[in-house]
């Protein structure tokens, strides 16, 4: 929440953002002609319940899935991403962190592979084993991993949370300037995860990095978040600086959502369910 | 991988499957070894010669015998030469000519001898019997004569004279030990109407369909895999395009198909290989479409887009994130292809559209061969049965490892 007043360049803009699935009767609107502005090196958290197209919308800006109407701008211009060569240049930039670690991986790689992949993908393809082995050491440390015991496994022997870690360790290697996490920490106990947030924040601090929170936690968007983006049904109901539409919530929804959180000392409020 | 295997050695079906198609292969490995030769030599001179051991009557003849005197020889033989049906029609015809037959017992062959030395003249004719009856009765007559003779002569005819000189008296407890005759060919199935060795053929034959079968299922899951693959990662307009192929060829009735182009291409240049790849070229459709249909289901999955945002080219996704996840699908489809080109072989050449028959057997071509001589309708149940037994043989087993590796692939359906 540093450098809050200085003017920055936007990353990612979307205008008038929607994602139809199906035609005719079978039309889902899964995203509603969103608006967004996403800065460098921000950390803006998306909140929504399930089913409200939060995960659509990212991978929309992943550029995975095609948008239907509406366009995305990169960094000031019209994003163009058509082309493999073009595609593979822009995740160079954008990385992400998928919701269900158990179904990321290739089940046939071994872990080494998937980190290897992204020592390759940053142009260290050429690089002494063993300075390789060195920076997969030092970036599974940054998620409470030990890359010793984690060589020469498949990514189905570890727990869901050490999936979801490894998922992370990735993006500690990749360095992108975008991050697009979509519920990083479901899986992880509550120390590994605080850590990990931490790091994560560095590692924005260090090289600017944008990221984009996805998740249905709150409390979270309200710890970690310089902007939180509310959405219900596709469509952004509220937005703005995370103190703001926390502590001041204007949508219905968003006072919903808050007061739905469970608090240690109070009662836990259910008459909103 | 090894994983993998255990668990199908688990599944009774796969193993039951795997077992009996091992067994036909080891059997069209070693039966080659034990009776060498070309399996379509014409040994016998007339068709459809019965299952059995054959032995030289000729080097019989000079063997050494030996005499056994065994109590219910004489009783055998009779019953040999004097069949139910022969009973049957003596005393049909002493019921005819008026003798009184209420008593004789069809078991009893002594009395309805007697009776029937007793009252056939072969010199008259009683009315009301048929010309066709009459000479069977007289051939039937002839046949009883030797009934009763210690003895039966073999003569040597000397061709320049055409004189014939008694060479030796054969006694009815003259025997032969069998293995001291020269010259003995088992048959276990007999001859066909070209007088060839059934089981040699058959063996032969077996082999060349199961090539048939796997040329045709690599053919038919190469294509149905590549168009499925590309349709089904690709999308869009690559989509479409391989799907319209395909449905081209879906709504076609593929043996219409596989009967034209056959007949095009002419007996001369039909081999067993280019039947097969004929057959794969017309049946990869459904492992295209259902290919289609598990990669369109795979490739919205995270590993995939992992992959993709890890950079990946398109040809290394499929190839490695997605083949490896229907690779047990594909093999499942590799083995009901196999085993529906071993069958479309056979109907292929039961209607003489098979490969040329002139160099190979196949399983086809040997029911082809029966049909046309009327093996069915005369019985001669050695030509075409073990055939039929074959195929399906052949075909249940590879359904039933398809079965099995369905249990172990698909979890739901274990029970």
């Amino acid at each position: 929440m540093s450098n809050n007043n200085e003017e920055r360049k936007s990353c990612l803009r979307g205008v008038g953002v929607t994602k139809i699935f199906g035609s005719g009767s079978k039309k889902t609107v899964a995203v509603d002609h969103v608006d967004f502005d996403f800065k460098e090196g921000e950390i803006v958290t998306i909140v929504g319940e399930s089913g409200s197209g939060k995960t659509t919308l990212s991978k929309m800006l992943l550029g995975l899935i095609a948008v239907t109407e509406g366009e995305i701008y990169y960094q000031g211009a019209p994003r163009d991403i058509k082309g493999s060569r073009k595609k593979k240049e822009y995740w160079k930039n954008i990385q992400a962190i998928f919701q269900d670690p158990f179904a990321s991986y290739n089940m046939f790689h071994k872990i080494d592979d998937v980190l290897l992949d992204c020592l390759n993908m940053r142009g260290c393809k050429d690089l002494p084993m063993k300075q390789k082995i060195e920076m997969m050491t030092e970036a599974c440390s940054f998620v409470n991993l030990k890359f010793e015991e984690l060589t020469n496994k498949y990514p189905f022997e570890l727990s869901g949370g050490q999936q979801q870690r490894l998922m992370i360790a990735r993006i500690f290697l990749l360095k992108p300037k975008i991050l697009l996490a979509d519920e990083p920490t479901s899986m992880i106990d509550a120390c590994s995860r605080s850590t990990i947030l931490d790091m994560l924040t560095k590692l924005r601090d260090e090289i600017n990095m944008t990221v984009i929170f996805i998740t249905h936690d709150i409390g979270l968007a309200y710890k970690i978040s310089d902007k939180v983006y509310i959405m219900e049904h596709g469509k952004f109901v509220e937005s703005g600086e995370a103190e703001t539409v926390i502590i001041h919530p204007q949508a219905e929804y968003t006072k919903r959502l808050i007061s739905d959180v469970p608090k240690i000392y109070e009662e836990w409020d259910l008459s909103t369910v | 991988m090894k994983n993998t295997l255990r668990q199908l050695m688990h599944s009774s079906k796969f193993v039951v499957g795997a077992g009996i198609f091992v067994l036909i292969l080891l059997t069209m490995l070693i039966y080659p070894l034990i009776n060498p030769g070309n399996p379509l030599e014409m040994i016998g001179v007339g068709t459809f010669a019965k299952p059995g051991t054959y032995f030289s009557l000729y080097d019989a003849l000079d063997t050494k015998t030996e005499t056994l005197k065994l109590k219910d020889a004489e009783e055998k033989r009779l019953t040999s030469i004097v069949s139910m049906e022969d009973r049957v029609s003596m005393i049909e015809f002493m019921e005819k000519i008026g003798v009184d037959v209420s008593n004789v017992q069809m078991d009893d062959v002594d009395t309805i001898l007697e009776l029937w030395n007793a009252n056939f003249d072969e010199t008259s004719k009683p009315k009301g019997v048929t010309n066709a009856k009459w000479r069977n009765y007289k051939t039937l007559n002839n046949r009883l004569e030797k009934i009763g003779k210690e003895e039966r002569a073999v003569y040597d005819v000397d061709p320049a004279t055409n004189e014939e000189k008694k060479l030796k008296l054969v006694g009815g407890t003259d025997y032969v030990n069998v293995n001291t005759v020269t010259n003995i060919k088992t048959l276990p199935l007999g001859t066909d109407n070209f007088g060839r060795d059934v089981l040699k053929e058959l063996v032969s034959a077996c082999g060349t369909s199961i090539l048939i079968g796997l040329v045709a299922g690599a053919v038919a899951t190469f294509i149905g895999l590549l168009f499925g693959l590309l349709a089904g990662y690709l999308g869009g307009i690559a989509d479409d395009i391989i799907m319209f192929v395909t449905n081209v060829f879906t709504v076609i009735p593929s043996f219409v198909l596989l009967i034209l182009i056959s007949y095009s291409i002419g007996q001369e240049q039909r081999g067993a290989t280019v039947v097969a790849i004929v057959i794969g070229l017309t049946s990869w459709t459904w492992t295209a479409r259902s290919v289609r249909s598990q990669v369109i289901s795979l490739r919205n999955r995270d590993h995939v887009n992992l992959s993709k945002l890890s950079g990946h080219s398109l040809a290394k996704i499929v190839l490695t994130d997605i083949l490896p996840y229907i690779a047990s699908y594909v093999v499942m489809a590799f083995i009901l292809q196999v085993s529906s080109g071993i069958l479309s072989e056979a109907q292929l050449s039961l209607l003489g559209l098979g490969p040329k028959t002139t160099t190979t057997p196949t399983l086809g071509l040997m029911m082809n061969w029966a049909m046309l001589y009327a093996a069915h309708t005369n019985g001669y149940w050695w030509a075409y049965f073990p055939v039929i037994l074959t195929i399906t043989l052949i075909s249940f087993s590879l359904n039933l490892m398809n079965t099995g590796m369905d249990q172990v692939f698909n979890p739901t359906l274990r029970d």
